[in-house]
């Protein structure tokens, strides 16, 4: 009898704090079914099998910050048929990102005497600045469901179905009251793409941008918003200068409160 | 065999990335060394300028495996700060989500990352060929965990309802009970995993410790205790940076904490169970007697059980928690920031998760320190590495490169929480203000 040959999954690692890539873990109902149809070649936070490539598909975590991670990166993508992105690190350059601001505004004076310094790059950059990739899955973490469906999708050959609007409909779609017309704390959700359903608004919190910009926001507008009710500029840059701060919409938008 | 080398280049079944090098000559250990390269993240560094408020949030970033344990530690060090103290109903749920993250965070460890190792797997799949129930029940107690920490927090994984001062919402009594027959059966699973774990054929290994952990005056620590070891220590945690410094060891780049004269210290389960013994439930207290391990426990490997353990105790603390239970009126306390400098420690899964922070008049962060519990161990970790090698010199390259793995692996080792950080020198333009204590201390090894 033949065997059907499962497709290879890699999931690779760089500069993160391994959540996204743990996420898989988390799949507990699922873990099993998806290694049933998946042959999982190279994991090495669950594994210490390894598989030679070419792999079907790569998850890739993480942000690259240092010229090894540079050059790793590019014999990923020549291994892999088909690479995703997964988490803020990885699409956006992640928390570690906040460098990226710091060296060219702050310690461009600033002398580093530890060689070991030498070895990290100036900037925390996505996957995407050094490869092509072909999807990209959001989040800090990233949704459960939505890896689920990348898997899925990747299986039967379709592109993943995620949203590229905003929090806000995911607010109206669940009923939570939203907190910018009832004068509720600062919130993100306009101009935040979609994906874990509207979470902090129904905490009773405002969205702090896990999932990075929305597909065309206007965060100048509800910066200008929240002026009016008299948040200071070094509130607003704080409020863009987070998980997704070097993502281009968050990124400029946070350079015109920098003082 | 007089000259041995064990390398391995990629440390698999551990958090983040990190190799390990054993060099023996003529029978004796020449180096050691485990190796971090992952790559430094500066959460030091770019937590200065941000709002007390933040930090729960951002440091939880250092690591998607103990989320909770970053934030409950730079929680208790705002409070410090602040001189505010938070009880009841509030500081219960507290308890109640590191309850979660330690079921969670030792079910995984326990199952996926270190059991494969005794029985002969090399991950957690392959076993399930073999031991489909037994991996079918991990999967079902990890998920216990993360239902706790996610109906308190929000989501498993960087949970977002944790702030300085309590909670932004707290939950009903309703939707708490809705956990309670999945933790009756969740406790019957973890004794079970005591059961399991205690079959396992463990290395005769063992050494003379000292073990560091909280003590809390009637409660198996989580927040709050004051730090103590079987040696003696017996210290308030604002004392901490006078008993703990890092220390440059010839034989590597890294840089490992270490007790002011006394040296490498053992954090983690294996530290809070010697130490706590008395503390734990009778059930969990029984559990570990009939499994064979009683303090004090000084092989490593066995920490597998005491996470077993641990994780008993943490279920049957989860239910007494829930069962009484009653929702408080307000989901914070008053917060009022002021100028001053705040310590916290709690138990992460993985030991103890010391921060301080140095705070201005407007709520700003002009200072940080974390000290993760891997780097704490990491020179416990080396010694034991050396200890281990010279007397299964005999045993095939293979086997032994294996062996040394699961010594590092006993430690449960989060690398991504340990290279947060590098030591960078700086030196300030004139005119600007002075970074006090910035030095952003690193557990990484040259790469």
């Amino acid at each position: 009898m033949k065997k059907e040959k499962k497709p290879k999954l890699a999931v690779w690692k760089f500069s993160s704090c391994d959540g996204c890539q743990l996420t898989l873990l988390d799949c507990e109902d699922e873990l099993l079914a998806v290694a049933d149809r998946v042959e999982i070649a190279n994991f090495p936070e669950a594994s210490r099998h390894v598989v030679r490539g070419p792999y079907d598909l790569s998850l890739v975590e993480g942000s690259v910050t240092t010229p090894h991670d540079a050059e790793r990166i590019h014999q990923v993508r020549r291994a892999s048929k088909f690479l995703v992105t997964i988490g803020a690190c990885a699409t956006a350059g992640g928390i570690q990102a906040l460098r990226n601001f710091k060296d060219v505004k702050e310690f461009t004076s600033i002398v580093y005497a530890n060689p070991t310094y030498i070895e990290t790059l100036n900037k925390s950059t996505p996957i995407a600045d050094h490869v092509f990739v072909d999807f990209e899955l959001r989040g800090c973490p990233i949704s459960k469901q939505q890896l689920i469906e990348v898997l899925s999708a990747f299986l039967s050959g379709r592109r993943p179905a995620t949203p590229t609007y905003s929090v806000c409909l995911e607010c109206k779609r669940r009923g939570t009251v939203c907190g910018l017309v009832t004068h509720g704390p600062p919130c993100m959700g306009p101009v935040t793409q979609a994906g874990c359903n509207a979470l902090c608004p129904s905490y009773h919190r405002g969205c702090y941008g896990c999932f990075g910009p929305k597909e065309t926001p206007n965060p100048s507008s509800l910066s200008s918003y929240w002026r009016n009710a008299g948040m200071k500029n070094d509130e607003l840059l704080r409020l863009y200068r987070s998980y997704n701060a070097y993502a281009e919409a968050f990124r400029k938008e946070s350079e015109a409160h920098e003082k | 065999m007089k000259n041995r080398t064990v390398k391995v280049d990629y440390l698999a079944r551990v958090e983040g990335e990190g190799g390990i090098l054993v060099k023996v000559k003529d029978g004796s250990v020449t180096d050691v060394q485990f190796n971090i390269f992952e790559p430094p993240r500066f959460f030091e560094a770019f937590l200065r300028g941000r709002h007390f408020t933040e930090a729960p949030d951002i440091t939880a970033r250092i690591c998607g495996i103990c989320p909770v344990a970053y934030e409950m530690s730079s929680i208790h060090a705002m409070e410090n700060a602040f001189g505010v103290t938070v009880g009841g109903q509030l500081r219960a749920l507290r308890r109640l989500i590191y309850c979660g993250e330690w079921i969670e965070s030792h079910a995984l460890h326990v199952y996926m990352l270190h059991a494969p190792d005794f029985l002969g797997y090399e991950d957690v799949i392959q076993m399930a060929r073999d031991h489909g129930d037994a991996v079918k029940k991990a999967l079902q107690l990890k998920k216990v965990g993360n239902e706790i920490v996610a109906l308190l927090g929000g989501r498993e994984i960087h949970p977002i309802n944790l702030r300085v001062g309590g909670f932004y919402k707290v939950p009903t009594k309703q939707q708490l009970n809705t956990l309670v027959d999945r933790l009756k059966w969740a406790l019957e699973a973890a004794l079970d995993t005591v059961r399991l774990t205690a079959t396992f054929p463990f290395p005769e290994f063992e050494r003379d410790y000292e073990f560091v952990a909280l003590r809390h005056e009637n409660e198996y620590p989580f927040n709050e205790g004051r730090l103590v070891s079987n040696r003696g220590l017996n210290i308030a945690v604002n004392e901490y940076d006078l008993h703990f410094i890092e220390d440059h060891v010839e034989y590597s780049n890294a840089l490992h904490s270490v007790m002011r004269d006394r040296g490498a210290y053992f954090v983690g389960p294996l530290a809070r169970f010697n130490l706590n013994f008395d503390r734990l439930t009778p059930t969990a207290r029984k559990a570990a007697r009939a499994a064979g391990i009683a303090p004090p426990c000084n092989n490593p490997f066995k920490s597998i059980i005491v996470r077993s353990v641990e994780t008993a105790y943490a279920v049957e603390e989860a239910l007494r928690i829930i069962g009484e239970y009653e929702m408080p009126e307000s989901a914070v306390v008053d917060i009022h920031p002021r100028s001053g400098v705040g310590y916290g420690c709690t138990e992460a899964p993985r030991g103890i998760l010391y921060h301080r922070y140095r705070l201005n008049d407007k709520g700003l962060i002009t200072d940080a320190k974390i000290i993760p519990p891997t780097s704490q161990n990491q020179k416990t970790m080396e010694l034991d590495l050396r200890h281990f090698v010279p007397d299964r010199m005999e045993l095939p390259q293979d086997k032994l490169t294996w062996q040394c793995e699961q010594v590092i692996r006993n430690y449960d080792p989060c690398i991504s929480c340990a290279t947060h950080f590098l030591r960078l020198e700086i030196e300030e333009r004139r005119g600007r203000e002075a970074p006090a204590g910035h030095e952003v201390r690193s557990g990484k090894a040259h790469h």
